[in-house]
């Protein structure tokens, strides 16, 4: 897709920049001219790829590293965005965490971690960005769920939860932001062809393919292209939605 | 201004009010210190002095006078 500046001049803040859904979502938010601040955890790991882009689009996509889970980072983020720009236009609650078990499997630790990640940070990370899109009476927040969350798969009681928890807090969040044009979105993507599926088994994935009305996986930018759509003033009456973007898949 | 007359001034704009009332204002004390009204005036005191406040002094943010003492943990004497 050709750019067209749909989120020129506006500062977004992204977590789980470092590969898969969230590194398409980097690139598109560039390519669409935003101020980028991209994050993951791993001190270094995106120095290369934000260049990269800066240049490449003409825009400023600046890498912080932080674990979503550690709150003292977290606020510092929000520091520097504050000192750096006064204000933030777009968050994109991206980084997540998977991992399976069935019942009867299932540890507290489990649970624990993916809720921490998939959840609380989530929430977190909307106070923190609601502090300034409340004061400039506008803002766009993108959490990114699964269709695991909306539909449930054997295996995944504990992601499906927090996926589904993802799901009615941004229901809550955006009725409660509302009022300050504040919007709250989430994304459900389907299967996406992302780093997760490298080891999985052809035969696999061709019976997954098989399930999809639209006969193929989706790509990273079919989810990101629904991420500038959201984070852009195409959307500005569209709030506590979720979007599937799935190609129509049964599962 | 110093930063009484800020801090004044923040809960003036914010709740619509007096200077006279200032002194016993409280949460749900006036009907636009409620839950929403809360968020505005946290999100007015960081911008006035340029703070971050955590979310445990939000939820202590009980009264105009608590406030003054929460504001000493960043360095805003009042």
């Amino acid at each position: 897709m050709s750019q067209s500046d749909l989120l020129k001049d506006k500062i977004a803040l992204i977590t789980g920049c470092n590969r898969g859904i969230g590194r398409a979502i980097l690139e598109r938010f560039a390519e669409e001219k935003a101020v980028v601040y991209a994050s993951a955890r791993i001190e270094g790991s995106i120095d290369d790829i934000a260049l990269e882009l800066s240049e490449k689009y003409n825009t400023v996509v600046i890498p912080v590293y932080f674990d979503v889970t550690d709150i003292v980072s977290l606020k510092q983020v929000f520091t520097k965005i504050n000192k750096e720009q006064k204000r933030l236009d777009c968050l994109v609650n991206n980084a997540g965490k998977m991992q399976d078990a069935l019942i009867g499997m299932v540890t507290e630790n489990l649970m624990q971690e993916l809720f921490s990640v998939n959840v609380f940070a989530v929430i977190n990370m909307i106070q923190y960005a609601a502090k300034f899109m409340i004061r400039q009476k506008s803002g766009s927040i993108i959490n990114i769920s699964s269709i695991i969350g909306t539909n449930g798969n054997p295996g995944q009681i504990v992601y499906s939860a927090s996926k589904g928890a993802v799901v009615s807090l941004t229901k809550t969040a955006a009725k409660e932001l509302a009022h300050n044009n504040i919007r709250v979105n989430a994304i459900a993507p389907g299967i996406i062809d992302t780093d997760l599926l490298v080891n999985v088994n052809s035969d696999i994935i061709s019976n997954r393919i098989s399930k999809i009305a639209m006969g193929r996986i989706g790509l990273p930018e079919d989810v990101a292209n629904v991420a500038v759509f959201l984070a852009s003033n195409l959307s500005n009456y569209v709030t506590g939605q979720t979007i599937g973007v799935d190609g129509s898949v049964l599962i | 201004m110093n930063n009484l007359e800020k801090y004044n001034t923040v809960f003036i704009n914010n709740f619509h009010i007096t200077e006279q009332q200032l002194p016993k204002m409280a949460y749900q004390s006036v009907s636009a210190w409620d839950s929403i009204g809360h968020m505005g005036l946290i999100t007015a005191l960081e911008e006035a002095f340029d703070i971050m406040i955590d979310t445990d002094d939000i939820i202590d943010f009980s009264s105009y006078e608590k406030g003054k003492q929460i504001l000493k943990k960043y360095n805003v004497a009042i």
